[in-house]
């Protein structure tokens, strides 16, 4: 057969059964299948942005890792891998990274319960649906900037709302015991809103005849819920653990909005790459920075492969 | 018996138990998610000096001083307008570039086309919070530091949209295009006047993303500007405000002032946004 039938697998039955005639639809056809040679013109915008602003940062970074650059980017000189070696030494490196790995550790479970909670309410909910969307999802549209100055506003020990609610008088963001805590419920209230809107959205594309053939089958809501939403909300739930992670692992902005760019009570909140612009910006060690901001990319290139292998045994286990 | 099944009756409440519990969760939670912002505004409307005597939910003595004195003493309608102009330029370049490279991926085949798709799904693991320092001294030797060019720019490079997308533009059926192609339009008519007009859900979607994610970015514009002049919204509550001294009545007000307008839009596109995620492909993956 001409090249007709592999370009319209679609109707592939309909016109191998048609004698060929060479109209000039099916010719046009031919053409449209045929490899589109200017088809890179499409992508070529992109690329002149990515390459910019992407390829050749990371490129400028690798490099700019392997020497002892300052800001002013003059006399430079290649040391090798001497500043990994160095980072690989240093106590605030390894603190630093440790606060975003315990910060990751709380926050992506409390957002995950959460999100879910929030999005069964909106989606179950058949008074006020509007509403509860508005209120779960508002907070996620604030800068972060404004996040940090609010909650560093609620939890002031005398006149903040958090201990006039509670009745306590925790000085929450003066103590190492509850400095992370803090950060965690403020990063909570803020972030949930992408998740919850994510599950909403998984919630409403699981088909409905699933639930009236399992209450035609006499199970109850909780059975429900148990058999049919919680299993059709595995994909979503890996894609929100996945970005969740990815994100918290780069926490920043709220951070140090909250601690006034300080590093917090005993220095118990700086994060990894608050260490990185300190590095870079502060201290003017540019060389160094890029080193362990490469580290940081490790560690998340670790994660994001992780994810993906796991996807795909789950497919092959599938089959 | 192939009578249809009666309709369940419409007049029945719908205030069954279960809804009424719902609803009273539902509230009990709402109220704990907008607690904050609700104490932010009493806080707003207090006097410096009432803001610090013993916490109250309603001002004594209310006063819209602090947010009169945000508008005269902070450059707020300047960081507005450069909030804007950023947010907007970022979101409409987003929007072109990545719906382009989306369809040239999905839809047409050149070479070196893998390669590219690779180097792309790479960059879903680059954040400006890695390359910060490196992407800085990029934009400094192309002299864009302190520039709208500098902030804008950078945020135009997002391989996550670009990746939405072209799972969206897999999934549209090939024969609206096919007849197109066959009376006579050219790929460049299909691109922009079939499939961009069958993709509206999925580019709001992403526009919108893009514009909330570009109109709160706090990093970037922190990075690469100096000036005052040039600070976007975040930036200016943030770093300028603080020079004032803490007064929390006015903090509070240049916060709401920024988060605001963003909470409106949200209000009157609500639909449009959970529906924009639900098309994206991005749940159900």
């Amino acid at each position: 057969m001409s090249s007709v039938s592999s370009t319209t697998t679609a109707v592939a039955p309909a016109t191998t059964l048609r004698p060929r005639t060479a109209t000039a639809a099916e010719s046009a056809r031919a053409r449209w299948g045929r490899r589109f040679q200017h088809g890179g013109w499409f992508v070529a915008p992109f690329f002149v942005m990515y390459g910019l602003f992407v390829i050749v940062p990371v490129v400028r970074g690798l490099y700019l890792s392997l020497t002892d650059a300052n800001i002013s980017g003059d006399h430079t000189s290649f040391v090798g891998l001497a500043n990994y070696r160095e980072a690989l030494k240093d106590d605030l490196v390894w603190s630093s990274l440790w606060h975003s790995v315990k910060f990751t550790m709380y926050v992506v479970p409390c957002i995950i319960v959460v999100a879910l909670l929030m999005a069964l309410i909106a989606h179950h909910a058949v008074h006020f649906k509007w509403l509860w969307r508005l209120c779960f999802f508002a907070p996620f549209l604030l800068p972060s900037a404004v996040v940090g100055n609010l909650w560093w506003w609620l939890f002031q020990p005398t006149n903040g709302m958090v201990n006039h609610v509670l009745g306590l008088d925790t000085p929450w963001l003066a103590q190492k015991s509850t400095a992370m805590t803090a950060v965690v419920i403020a990063t909570l209230w803020w972030t949930v809103g992408f998740s919850f809107l994510l599950y909403l959205a998984a919630l409403q594309n699981i088909p409905q005849h699933l639930y009236e053939a399992a209450e035609l089958d006499g199970a109850n809501a909780f059975k429900r819920l148990l058999h049919i939403t919680v299993p059709n909300l595995r994909n979503i739930t890996g894609l929100v653990l996945a970005l969740q992670i990815l994100a918290s692992l780069q926490v920043f902005d709220q951070v140090v909005v909250m601690y006034q760019f300080g590093p917090g009570p005993e220095e118990s909140t700086r994060t990894f790459v608050q260490y990185t612009l300190e590095q870079g910006f502060t201290s003017y060690r540019v060389g160094y920075a890029s080193a362990i901001s490469f580290i940081l990319f490790l560690i998340i290139a670790v994660v994001a492969l992780g994810r993906m292998w796991l996807l795909r045994n789950r497919e092959e286990a599938a089959r | 018996m192939t009578a249809p099944t009666p309709v369940m009756r419409k007049s029945r409440s719908t205030w069954t138990p279960a809804q009424i519990a719902l609803t009273v969760v539902a509230a009990a939670l709402s109220l704990i998610w907008v607690s904050p912002l609700v104490w932010a505004l009493s806080t707003s409307l207090k006097t410096p000096t009432e803001s610090v005597t013993s916490p109250h939910w309603i001002p004594k003595d209310f006063t819209l001083d602090s947010w009169k004195s945000v508008f005269e003493a902070g450059n707020i309608p300047n960081w507005f307008v450069n909030s804007l102009v950023v947010s907007v330029c970022v979101t409409f370049i987003v929007m072109l570039v990545a719906s382009l490279a989306a369809y040239g991926f999905a839809r047409t085949e050149f070479r070196g086309k893998s390669a590219l798709m690779a180097l792309t799904m790479a960059g879903l693991m680059f954040s400006p919070a890695i390359l910060g320092v490196p992407l800085f001294t990029t934009v400094q030797s192309l002299g864009m530091v302190d520039t709208y060019w500098g902030m804008i720019l950078p945020q135009c490079a997002p391989a996550a949209m670009v990746y939405i997308l072209y799972k969206f533009f897999q999934s549209l059926p090939r024969e609206l295009e096919e007849a197109a192609f066959i009376d006579g339009a050219g790929r460049w008519r299909i691109f922009f006047t079939i499939v961009l007009p069958l993709s509206k859900p999925s580019l709001s979607a992403v526009g919108i993303f893009t514009f909330i994610a570009s109109w709160n970015n706090f990093l970037w514009p922190y990075m690469v500007t100096n000036n005052p002049d040039l600070m976007t919204m975040p930036n200016g509550i943030a770093t300028v405000q603080n020079a004032f001294g803490i007064v929390w009545p006015k903090l509070m007000a240049g916060g709401l002032i920024a988060g605001l307008p963003l909470i409106i839009v949200f209000v009157f596109f609500q639909s449009q946004i959970v529906r924009g995620v639900a098309h994206t492909g991005l749940a159900g993956q």
